[in-house]
């Protein structure tokens, strides 16, 4: 262990020279506080309730969603106060989309049709499931509505997803739903 | 072998992390050496810019410099300050009654600077009370509260203090609207429809004194206010309002006040109100406000309890108020420097709405109206529209203008500044807040004339940006340099409470009127002692006035005998000192209240009722000088009814003084 310790101030000591030597004029009074990049999604901390992006993260069956929103740059977004509703379809729901289509979204020529996609299963509001009425009208982030419809306990959205699971999250709740909702086109 | 794989993952996690730091670091980024050089103010050298900051749930308000962010006073506004005896002393408690009684806390949201023809005068800064609705006038020679006024027939006073561009006027909207105070409240909180209405307050500000009054009020319907500016220029005489909660709901708002598509920006029109008013269209209407002032020559605040307020019916009257839809719940409310442009930001909404003035006055003539809403014209969403910024982040909140034909918005969900060109609507630059941001200042921002080297947004999550506190951590303001296309953040510095709207104001406009002292001869307190030789203990009953003096390095008189139990004894402390810096504080042992910080020339009075026998210490608290631990002196306490006679002395004993 104390080995360990040592090589690894070590190997710091000389990363640090190095990186001392190539920024030449960067003076010792400029300490280094800031994340490049995002926001709080990189904020370290395994203590506190999980977000809902470190909740679909931590789920095998949102890897496509997951991948999605990193590439439409949602992830800073939805690590935010929120509170939000993320209708959040399943990687077999994914599946159901034509596969070109969903290969050519990830491109980043259609990052902004992403965006909307991605836009249309999120609302800022956290809404349970209790909340949700037949019939009830959900304004979107991407600027479009989504409808419910309740059928025999069944939950729907636009008739064409279902919320098979809801999971609580830090700054909101995942529906979980077996469908991709479409925004309507323009 | 589990060892060398964590020896090898650690060493690949430090590579990582300190190539990491090495990145130069991008334009979003406060550390490298040239951005911190240029919010390097040395020391001893004064900032550019005074930073007028709300303190939320603190109730104050702060006053920072920039570019440094160094923080140099916190003004006690609405809520006590024991640090200041603000509502401790017998001279400040005034200053927080309210028609409820004394209201020790109150949180307050916004900071407006005077204007004189749309331009940032210096003179006085205002603050409103988002809890007990009343608006605050801070004066900022003595970087004191001078006065405050509450509103009646308001409840969660949020869409203020904004002012027309010669600071005619103060506004105030209710967020919460309620029944008015003279309707009978004892109804069904389900009735919100029929009995809730929405009441905005016209505060007139007196040109020269500043003294307010609450000229009148309009009564509108019950919606929630939300923020609010004025027109300038063009549009000088109306008035911006932001409402949501148009579904009028009354419960779990976070679901059942986001339910329509478009809400409203209500214009009024409030030199038709005037007109109203002068033709006597307007009601007197009962009601109970509290009024207080502090005096300067008297060091003391008096609270004056107002019985009726001037009423406007707004769907009665029908060409005062108009509606604007705008999308999604509106936040900020703000107008550009020519007063033509009204932007709305929708804090669900997924684009921001900018408004015509020119267009909102044709399409009120030609009653280009969507029908109405409880009685008042909704003007067509297109035809008072003069475009809409798309797609420019998520959860917009608020706009600031650079007077170069930009505009700077903030975003709360996706924790960013966005720039844009208000004429042909296109974003040009974003830069990244940590985190959250909600408020945003530029100098002059929301004037007739910004002085736009600055941008400071105001965040309020900061999670790991700063060593941590336990649970609670410090909200942050973020400091960009915008004298380029670019924004550059250049500083991060934490605040105090929660920093909602702030104001900036060049330093040479408000220095050099920064006042030194009180000159002990204009001193007209009831219990001034303007010299040693009239220091005194006076008995009135079991009621005891000292007349005190304070001075390098002693109290006048410092040993006081003859206090009994059951006494109520004032200390009335006069600081004779007439230099600049040189204030003198006060205290006694076991005091329920507060400490007094007394300025030179100054009087405050701390009311003391001794709990028991014995030989109370009471001393100068803030370091005056060498022998500042040297200032203090004793009290005796004796049992009531004790032969003890009332003596003072400094020094040396005195005979009691004749009343």
């Amino acid at each position: 262990m104390k080995i360990l310790s040592i090589t690894i101030l070590a190997a710091m000591f000389m990363l640090t020279a190095a990186c001392s030597s190539s920024e030449a004029d960067t003076s010792a009074q400029t300490t280094e506080t800031t994340a490049t990049s995002g926001g709080q999604e990189n904020v370290k901390d395994d203590d506190s309730q999980q977000d809902v992006v470190k909740v679909a993260v931590g789920s095998k069956d949102h890897s496509t969603l997951v991948a999605a929103l990193k590439q439409a740059e949602l992830v800073t977004s939805l690590s935010n106060a929120g509170p939000f509703t993320v209708f959040a379809p399943t990687n077999a729901a994914f599946d159901q989309v034509d596969k070109a289509t969903l290969t050519a979204l990830m491109t980043d020529e259609k990052k902004a049709d992403l965006q909307n996609i991605l836009q249309y299963h999120v609302t800022v509001s956290a809404l349970k499931a209790d909340y949700l009425q037949d019939g009830q009208v959900l304004g979107m982030v991407n600027g479009d509505n989504v409808t419910v419809s309740i059928k025999n306990g069944k939950i729907m959205l636009n008739n064409s997803a279902t919320i098979i699971a809801s999971v609580p999250a830090s700054n909101g709740i995942i529906h979980v739903i077996d469908g991709v909702l479409l925004p309507p086109s323009k | 072998m589990k060892t060398n794989l964590t020896k090898i993952l650690a060493l690949l996690l430090i590579t990582g992390l300190v190539f990491q730091s090495c990145k130069p670091k991008n334009a979003g980024n406060a550390s490298s050496s040239g951005s911190a050089e240029k919010a390097y103010v040395a020391p001893g050298k004064y900032d550019e810019f005074y930073n007028l900051v709300s303190g939320g749930f603190s109730g104050q308000m702060s006053v920072y410099g920039l570019p440094s962010g160094r923080l140099f006073r916190v003004i006690p506004v609405f809520s006590v300050d024991p640090e200041k005896g603000y509502g401790y002393s017998e001279e400040t408690k005034p200053m927080l009654n309210t028609s409820h009684g004394f209201v020790p806390w109150d949180d307050l949201h916004h900071t407006e600077l005077s204007q004189t023809n749309g331009e940032v005068d210096g003179r006085w800064i205002f603050g409103n009370a988002n809890n007990t609705p009343r608006v605050a006038r801070i004066d900022l020679a003595s970087f004191k509260t001078a006065e405050i006024i509450e509103l009646p027939n308001s409840a969660g006073n949020h869409s203020s203090p904004f002012i027309t561009e010669n600071t005619e006027y103060v506004v105030a909207g209710t967020r919460f609207s309620v029944p008015p105070d003279n309707a009978n409240g004892d109804i069904p909180i389900d009735t919100y429809k029929e009995n809730f209405k929405g009441y905005i307050s016209f505060i007139s500000v007196k040109k020269e004194s500043g003294e307010m009054d609450l000229a009148f009020q309009i009564e509108c319907p019950g919606v929630n206010f939300d923020l609010s500016h004025a027109g300038k220029g063009k549009s000088n005489g109306w008035f911006f309002f932001s409402c949501y909660n148009t579904e009028q709901a009354n419960t779990l708002l976070e679901v059942n006040a986001s339910q329509r598509d478009k809400d409203f920006i209500m214009a009024v029109n409030w030199k038709k109100a005037e007109e109203y008013i002068k033709a006597g269209k307007a009601k007197r209407i009962p009601a109970k406000y509290a009024h207080n002032k502090y005096n300067e020559k008297t060091h003391t605040a008096t609270s004056e309890m107002k019985k009726e307020v001037l009423v406007l019916d707004a769907k009665a009257l029908k060409d005062i108020c108009y509606f604007i839809p705008c999308p999604k719940s509106p936040h900020g409310c703000d107008v550009d420097p020519t007063g033509e442009y009204i932007v709305g930001s929708g804090k669900l909404a997924a684009l921001i709405p900018v408004f015509s003035f020119d267009k909102m006055l044709k399409a009120i003539e030609g009653k280009q109206f969507d029908g109405s809403f409880e009685g008042i014209p909704v003007i067509k969403y297109e035809a008072a529209l003069y475009g809409e910024v798309k797609k420019p982040g998520l959860g917009p909140l608020h706009t600031e203008f650079d007077g170069k034909g930009n505009a700077y918005t903030t975003f709360f969900v996706s924790s960013e500044v966005v720039k844009w060109n208000i004429k042909d609507l296109k974003v040009l630059d974003r830069a990244p807040t940590y985190y959250s941001v909600g408020h945003l200042c530029i100098p002059g921002g929301d004037s007739k004339k910004p002085n736009a080297k600055y941008l400071i947004a105001y965040n309020k999550i900061t999670k790991d940006r700063y060593l941590p506190t336990g649970p609670e951590l410090t909200q942050s303001a973020q400091l960009y340099d915008i004298s380029g296309d670019k924004m550059e953040m250049i500083l991060d510095f934490p605040t105090i409470g929660e920093p909602h709207y702030a104001q900036a104001i060049s330093a040479d406009l408000v220095r050099d009127r920064s006042i030194k002292f009180y000159k002990i001869n204009e001193n007209e307190n009831k219990y001034v002692t303007k010299g040693e030789g009239q220091a005194k203990v006076v008995r009135e009953g079991n009621v005891v006035h000292v007349y005190m003096t304070s001075i390098r390095s002693h109290f006048a008189p410092d040993n006081i005998e003859g206090i009994k139990m059951g006494d109520v004894v004032y200390f009335h402390v006069t600081n004779l000192e007439q230099d600049w810096d040189v204030p003198h504080g006060f205290a006694i042992k076991g005091a329920t209240n507060a400490e007094l910080l007394i300025m030179p020339g100054e009087t405050q009075t701390m009311k003391w009722e001794p709990d028991k026998v014995g030989i109370f210490p009471m001393y100068c608290t803030d370091f005056c000088s060498a022998l500042h631990q040297e200032m203090s002196g004793y009290i005796r306490v004796s049992p009531k009814g004790s032969s003890v006679p009332l003596s003072y002395s400094l020094g040396k004993t005195k005979p009691i003084a004749k009343n």
